[in-house]
């Protein structure tokens, strides 16, 4: 995942001129139904940036909660696997998940030099 | 030094990944060939699955394998013994294919073979139930194995793996006699998780269940190619 992210980061910086520019935040939402870890997530990113054009960036991210939606009455409800993920309110199957499968770059923050 | 400057983006981390999942795919559909990424944690039965599988499939539908692994061929070297082609992808450290390692396990097997004169290709995995769920390779259908010595709580505890499947094999149920294991609450686990997903009770041992499982196969094969 931390490969991926600087992958993405590359790619963004090409169109930017990587020479020209000094990232100073990365800015994520990383749902809690991924396989993402996010103190992991940060601690790779920064071994793995030392010494290069993104040593100086810094990883901010925003959690966003596991949402789901009872199929049979519509209400919205955390899934914990506790429950077996099931709607507290008709103890139904998980069906429809809202939230909480996203893995994204929201946006970055960076200075031109 | 200037201002500094939000550019918001909104971009999966993973989109070059998928972007190339989405090429692999477009290339399966061309060669009309229907993809599976099978998954599981180490041990709980992929290649035995594939080995038996193959006995019989090989025979109807023309088959091919990527077969990936950490570290060895190994299970490459098992699987070549059917007569079919293989391509070992060794991944290194990594814990799960990539888009791109199946797009360059592709063309080694193109290679080996045209691809338009295959039915299926079987995509072996790395043995882990947590990355693997998060890496699109292209594949038409995703399939999970799990082994009834692994426990009940599994699909609970790695919900992502059990969730993006479309197939569930419980595995090894010939042992059920002989461990403190309920079916029943795995199969309610699964249900909980991921209740549109099939599930099958399969034993390479007694070969109970291959018999649905080869039925899934044919299946998605003929769908697929509208046959």
């Amino acid at each position: 995942m931390t490969k991926c992210l600087i992958l993405s980061m590359e790619e963004w910086a090409e169109k930017k001129n990587k020479k020209k520019i000094v990232v100073e935040k990365i800015n994520l939402k990383i749902g809690e139904f991924t396989c993402v870890e996010p103190i992991s997530l940060i601690n790779t990113f920064n071994a793995a940036v030392l010494g290069s054009w993104l040593d100086s960036s810094q990883i901010t991210i925003e959690t966003i909660p596991f949402e789901g939606k009872c199929s049979k009455c519509d209400r919205l409800y955390f899934p914990k696997k506790e429950n077996g993920y099931k709607s507290p309110c008709c103890n139904f199957n998980l069906e429809e998940i809202i939230s909480g499968r996203e893995l994204k770059i929201a946006s970055i923050d960076f200075k031109e030099k | 030094m200037h201002l500094p400057i939000s550019d918001k983006i909104e971009l999966n981390i993973l989109h070059q990944n998928s972007h190339q999942a989405e090429k692999n795919k477009v290339k399966f559909n061309n060669y009309n060939l229907l993809c599976l990424n099978i998954m599981s944690s180490p041990g709980a039965g992929k290649t035995r699955l594939l080995e038996i599988t193959l006995e019989d499939l090989s025979k109807k539908f023309y088959s091919a394998v990527l077969e990936g692994d950490m570290t060895t061929n190994l299970d490459a070297a098992r699987l070549e013994k059917l007569n079919i082609p293989v391509v070992p992808i060794t991944t290194g450290r990594a814990c799960h294919l990539d888009a791109n390692m199946v797009s360059g396990g592709l063309k080694l097997l193109e290679k080996k073979i045209n691809p338009d004169l295959l039915d299926i290709l079987l995509v072996e995995n790395v043995g882990n139930l947590v990355c693997p769920a998060e890496f699109e390779i292209g594949e038409h259908f995703k399939v999970a194995l799990l082994s009834i010595t692994e426990g009940e709580d599994k699909p609970l505890k790695y919900p992502i793996m059990f969730r993006e499947a479309d197939l569930i094999l419980i595995t090894k149920v010939d042992l059920l006699p002989h461990l403190n294991f309920d079916i029943n609450e795995l199969k309610s686990n699964i249900a909980s998780t991921n209740p549109k997903a099939d599930v099958i009770e399969i034993s390479s041992i007694t070969k109970s269940g291959f018999d649905l499982w080869q039925d899934w196969i044919s299946k998605k094969i003929l769908k697929f190619k509208n046959i």
